[in-house]
């Protein structure tokens, strides 16, 4: 995930449930919005809402841009402020569906062309019905918000500390103690991966693997010192001097200096929390459980671990939320699935870590995979479920 | 279900498999051919046309401009021979079983089922019956026909390799495997019937065994593909319609402007009429890219997932206005796939791609071992598809969903004359 998905993640968060819900329940298009169906006309100058009525619960949105610039389409809360749903983005002679969950009440409709200004608006009425809607607790959401990014920005700070004592001891020859330290360390840059690598021209600097380089490109980073301390299965290698150990460790600790100061500033919305939770999980699935991310040292489970702890901790927090929305069977699917993966990483346990990645046997990674797409499923519902 | 029943339900030869049921193989053949032509009137505009396969001769080899087919198999070749008139030997042998093979007829000059009966038949048999289903065979030589690893001129054609037939570069993101990688030869069968398509590359690999070596092969299923303005746009597995842009037979400009290589070209005293064909073997991380929503999708590629619309709006064919602001950027994201392949960002560059979607099993992990088998036919490597390639894996959102496992260039000569045979003009 990168900068941009963080960036857009509110409106694409939005998209998700619109189009699942576009296939399986909007079967016929009721016009006058007693199926909870409504037809929306965008033109550079009108905004033509098939219905000003729909019952209570689950309200589609069909928007249409008949016009010649980029559109959007909000739902507001009685107050004309308050954001209910909205799709952006929408290109000319192209449609897209938004899908909110609405209690009874009075909204507003706007149509946004050109994205500028307070967009052309109508009243738009919720009638009561047999459907309960849960209109969400705002407090729990500003509790996860304030909690994550707690969170992110004490990783953030550990990862600092112990890069530095990385660095230290790598440049001071301490090779044992610099390859006892390495994983220790890049367990807090894992568990906020996604946030880190949102910083694009940061990451590639900090955690670039040798396969991921184009020809002149520098290879420094992590990685770099990974296969300086183990140089075992590397052929025909020559290591590093001292001056070079110096050059790539102070270079790794001036890039972990400037991700934290840079995270400490950072907020985090509910989506990006529950995106950045499926976000950690691709990494598990693309990186750690093939093998690939640490291919000198192969230290993965702890990566592994640590990608999940961050998922956990994302999930966790916007969990309230979920259960509050009334989706309690997406939130046990998703305890039992982090429960079931967790103990089969326990299984890999050695002292403080985990043996190495080496050590497991076929099936006992493949065991970790079907783990890791058993959970990952259910969590990719998870951002349309809580915003 | 009976009989007829499984006829109509497949896409391939239904009157064949009915016919040869009742033994009437020969007009099944006739038959047949003239279903292939009215299947093709459903797309392209051919109604009428005679069920002919094309031909090999002319001025281009056939499987560029050809109207993409349905199924594909591809094999490259390493060449044990170290000598010179063996190789040219297997050219000309390869030209006329490839001949024969394009009008339906068999491998060698006697037949699946005719000859001595204590010699194994010089034709497999398995295509007997079937029709030539549109079947193009292109042939094309790699770096490694002209010097070996070493440098040192293998069959003296050193003084004729053009400069930029040489191993691609090592891109971003490549984790190549060399046994699915490079090659000194490769034929690309082209078919609508995979079992055409394969027995082609099966008897042409047996008519070289002593000569080259099989060193991989690949299989495709559904082009991703178009190269003619009537073949609607097929999908790629990320389930995208792919290729929009692509160059088509009826741009005479532009094919010689982007595809043919021209005579002034390095190496066109023997390659001119010819390309040069960049192979890519494309892995998706399928399940991964499952898991994203439908917008997130879009904006990967910079297309609606239903039209293929560009996000600027408007049909699948209207250019992308890249300068359309959006909300958080332009509406078309600069990092999608469409923004960074697209000519006007690639000094005009324009590729003919003729690639075909492929899944071969799953993983030890259980996931799809399946992608986009890329070919493009270029003009000139190294300034259109090269820099394309670093564009991409430098700047598409995309790369993060895709794995490039296998890679190769070759040139491909032009078509042989009457009593020619493929790559002559090298040899002369």
């Amino acid at each position: 995930m990168n900068l941009r998905h963080l960036a857009t993640a509110a409106s694409l968060a939005l998209l998700v449930p619109a189009m699942a819900a576009c296939t399986s329940n909007s079967p016929s298009t009721g016009a006058d919005g007693s199926d909870g169906t409504v037809t929306v006309t965008s033109t550079d100058d009108a905004c033509e809402v098939s219905s000003t009525e729909v019952p209570a619960g689950p309200v589609t949105f069909t928007v249409t841009n008949s016009g010649s610039k980029v559109t959007e389409f909000y739902l507001l809360g009685e107050d004309g402020l308050r954001i209910v749903g909205e799709v952006e983005n929408i290109g000319p002679q192209l449609s897209r569906d938004l899908v909110v969950n609405v209690p009874a009440g009075s909204y507003s409709t706007a149509c946004k062309p050109g994205m500028k200004g307070e967009g052309i608006r109508a009243d738009f009425t919720v009638a009561k019905s047999d459907t309960p809607v849960d209109a969400g607790d705002q407090a729990s959401v500003e509790q996860a918000q304030t909690n994550y990014a707690a969170y992110v920005k004490d990783q953030s700070d550990q990862l600092l500390t112990k890069t530095t004592k990385f660095v230290q001891l790598y440049e001071a020859g301490k090779d044992e103690e610099a390859r006892d330290l390495y994983a220790k360390a890049r367990v807090h840059w894992e568990r906020i991966e996604t946030v880190a690598e949102s910083f694009g021209d940061l990451d590639p600097k900090m955690d670039a693997r040798e396969a991921d380089l184009e020809p002149g490109q520098k290879w420094t980073g992590w990685h770099r010192i990974e296969k300086d301390l183990w140089p075992q299965e590397a052929k025909d290698y020559t290591a590093l001097t001292d001056t070079e150990r110096k050059t790539y460790g102070q270079d790794l600790l001036k890039n972990t200096t400037t991700l934290d100061t840079r995270i400490q500033k950072m907020t985090f919305t509910i989506d990006q929390i529950a995106n950045g939770s499926r976000g950690l999980l691709e990494e598990v699935a693309t990186g750690k459980v093939t093998g690939e991310e640490e291919i000198w040292s192969h230290t993965d489970l702890w990566d592994f671990q640590a990608n999940v702890d961050g998922a956990k901790v994302g999930y966790d927090g916007v969990r309230p939320i979920l259960v509050a929305k009334g989706d309690k069977e997406l939130a046990t699917q998703l305890d039992t699935r982090f429960a079931a993966l967790q103990k089969l990483l326990d299984q890999h346990k050695e002292g403080d870590g985990f043996v190495s990645y080496t050590d497991l046997t076929k099936d006992e990674v493949k065991a970790l995979s079907d783990a890791v797409n058993a959970l990952s499923e259910p969590l990719s519902k998870l951002t349309a479920a809580v915003v | 279900m009976t009989e007829d029943e499984t006829s109509e339900s497949t896409s391939f030869g239904p009157s064949r498999r009915a016919m040869i049921g009742t033994g009437a193989v020969a007009s099944a053949i006739g038959i047949a051919g003239g279903f292939t032509a009215g299947r093709a009137t459903a797309a392209e505009p051919t109604k009428g046309a005679p069920p002919s396969p094309f031909a090999l001769r002319g001025a281009h080899q056939p499987g560029i401009t050809t109207p993409v087919q349905d199924r594909l198999h591809f094999a490259a070749f390493d060449v044990t021979t170290t000598s010179r008139a063996r190789l040219i030997s297997l050219l000309k042998e390869w030209t006329l079983a490839a001949e024969r093979l394009m009008d339906g007829g068999p491998a060698g000059p006697i037949g699946p089922v005719e000859g001595d009966y204590r010699l194994p038949p010089d034709d497999t048999g398995e295509a007997i019956g079937l029709p030539p289903s549109r079947l193009t065979i292109t042939f094309g030589f790699g770096p490694g026909l002209f010097a070996d690893e070493e440098g040192k001129d293998r069959f003296g054609l050193g003084g004729r390799q053009p400069d930029v037939l040489k191993d691609l570069p090592h891109f971003p993101g490549d984790q190549l495997d060399q046994a699915r990688s490079r090659g000194d030869l490769c034929i690309q069968a082209c078919a609508d019937d995979p079992q055409v398509a394969v027995h082609a590359i099966r008897n042409l690999a047996r008519i070289g065994f002593g000569t080259v070596s099989v060193r991989w092969s690949q299989l495709g299923f559904g082009r991703t593909s178009s190269t003619t303005a009537g073949q609607a746009t097929p999908r790629n597995l990320f389930g995208f319609k792919d290729g929009t842009k692509n160059i088509l037979v009826e741009e005479a400009k532009a094919l010689d402007e982007h595809v043919w290589v021209q005579p002034d070209d390095h190496g066109g005293d023997w390659l001119a009429g010819g390309s040069y064909l960049a192979v890519r073997r494309i892995n998706m991380v399928i399940e991964t890219w499952d898991r994203q929503g439908l917008g997130e999708q879009e904006s990967l590629i910079g297309r609606t997932k239903d039209s293929g619309a560009p996000l600027s709006g408007g049909q699948e064919h209207d250019d992308p206005d890249f300068a359309m602001p959006g909300r958080g950027g332009p509406v078309v994201p600069k990092d999608s796939h469409v923004a960074v392949v697209h000519p006007d960002h690639n000094h005009g560059a324009r590729i003919l791609r003729r690639g075909y979607n492929f899944v071969d099993g799953s993983t030890d992990l259980g996931t799809l071992d399946a992608g986009l088998f890329f070919l493009a036919y270029v003009r000139d490597p190294a300034t259109q598809f090269i820099p394309m390639q670093n564009a991409m894996a430098k700047n598409d959102a995309m790369m993060e969903y895709l794995k490039f496992t296998g890679s190769a260039l070759f040139a491909v000569p032009p078509g042989a004359g009457e009593g020619e045979y493929i790559g002559q003009a090298l040899f002369t």
